[in-house]
């Protein structure tokens, strides 16, 4: 079981939709992204730590997912178009590469 | 075939005129990015086409340029694009993403922010559910790099 992360997000999705209906979805988690790339100021690697995986669940599918590496930017945002399929949720969920996880959600009414 | 019929053939097989605007240029991809699209889909043929990179011409910071890759398919149950991978030219390590589109998004879209260490191309290969590969390409130029240290 992967270990709870406490890295801060914020994800949106419209509140009500029509069964069927496009929408956007958005999904942001502040992370330094750090590439293990870089130096600090006596020349030490800085080491790598960056979120891994994305994940967006809904109506019990998954709807999208991302492999990230270091290319992508600090506090990683993505968004992408889903069909609104039944009242409920959108589940968010982020891992890093030691392991540490976060789980959001965001609730949706689909009429 | 008759004379005239490989006529007609030859003359479909013809690039249009400038009429289509080309998203971006349809030249190979860069050296490195080929070896790594080798690397990940083996030695399957890839066309250029059906695959949007949308990037900024200029960056004024390589910290967070807004990238949107887009794939022409109907996303339909027979018909659909399952994964995307962007490749980066100059970046230290060339695997920027992997996007994997479910059956509940009506367009294989997504946007998200990348770093850039200088000016580049960025590369993607969508794959689609008949095993086909398609690719997209854009070159971007930047006012300050990212990845770099102080970057």
């Amino acid at each position: 079981m992967a270990e709870p992360a406490r890295w801060t997000v914020r994800v949106s999705v419209p509140p009500v939709a029509r069964r069927g209906e496009t929408i956007e979805v958005r999904a942001l988690v502040r992370h330094d992204m750090e590439t293990g790339f870089r130096h600090d100021h006596l020349g030490a690697i800085v080491p790598r730590d960056i979120i891994t995986f994305f994940s967006c669940r809904h109506a019990g599918e998954e709807v999208f997912r991302v492999e990230l590496g270091p290319s992508i930017a600090a506090n990683p945002f993505f968004s992408f178009p889903a069909r609104a399929m039944e009242t409920g949720e959108f589940v968010f969920s982020w891992t890093d590469g030691d392991g540490r996880a976060r789980e959001a959600r965001a609730p949706i009414k689909v009429t | 075939m008759t004379g005239r019929r490989a006529l007609l053939v030859g003359a479909a097989a013809l690039p249009l005129p400038v009429l289509v605007r080309r998203p971006a240029r349809a030249a190979p991809p860069p050296a490195r990015i080929a070896a790594e699209v080798a690397a990940v889909f083996g030695a399957r043929p890839v066309r250029d086409g059906r695959v949007v990179v949308d990037l900024p011409v200029i960056a004024e910071s390589g910290n967070a340029v807004p990238m949107t890759i887009l794939v022409d398919s109907p996303m339909t149950p027979a018909d659909f694009c399952r994964v995307v991978h962007v490749f980066n030219e100059r970046n230290p390590q060339p695997h920027v993403a992997r996007f994997l589109f479910g059956p509940r998004m009506p367009r294989a879209e997504v946007s998200t922010r990348i770093r850039l260490a200088a000016a580049q191309t960025i590369y993607a290969v969508a794959e689609m559910s008949d095993g086909a590969l398609w690719a997209g390409q854009a070159d971007v130029t930047l006012g300050f790099a990212a990845c770099m240290d102080n970057g």
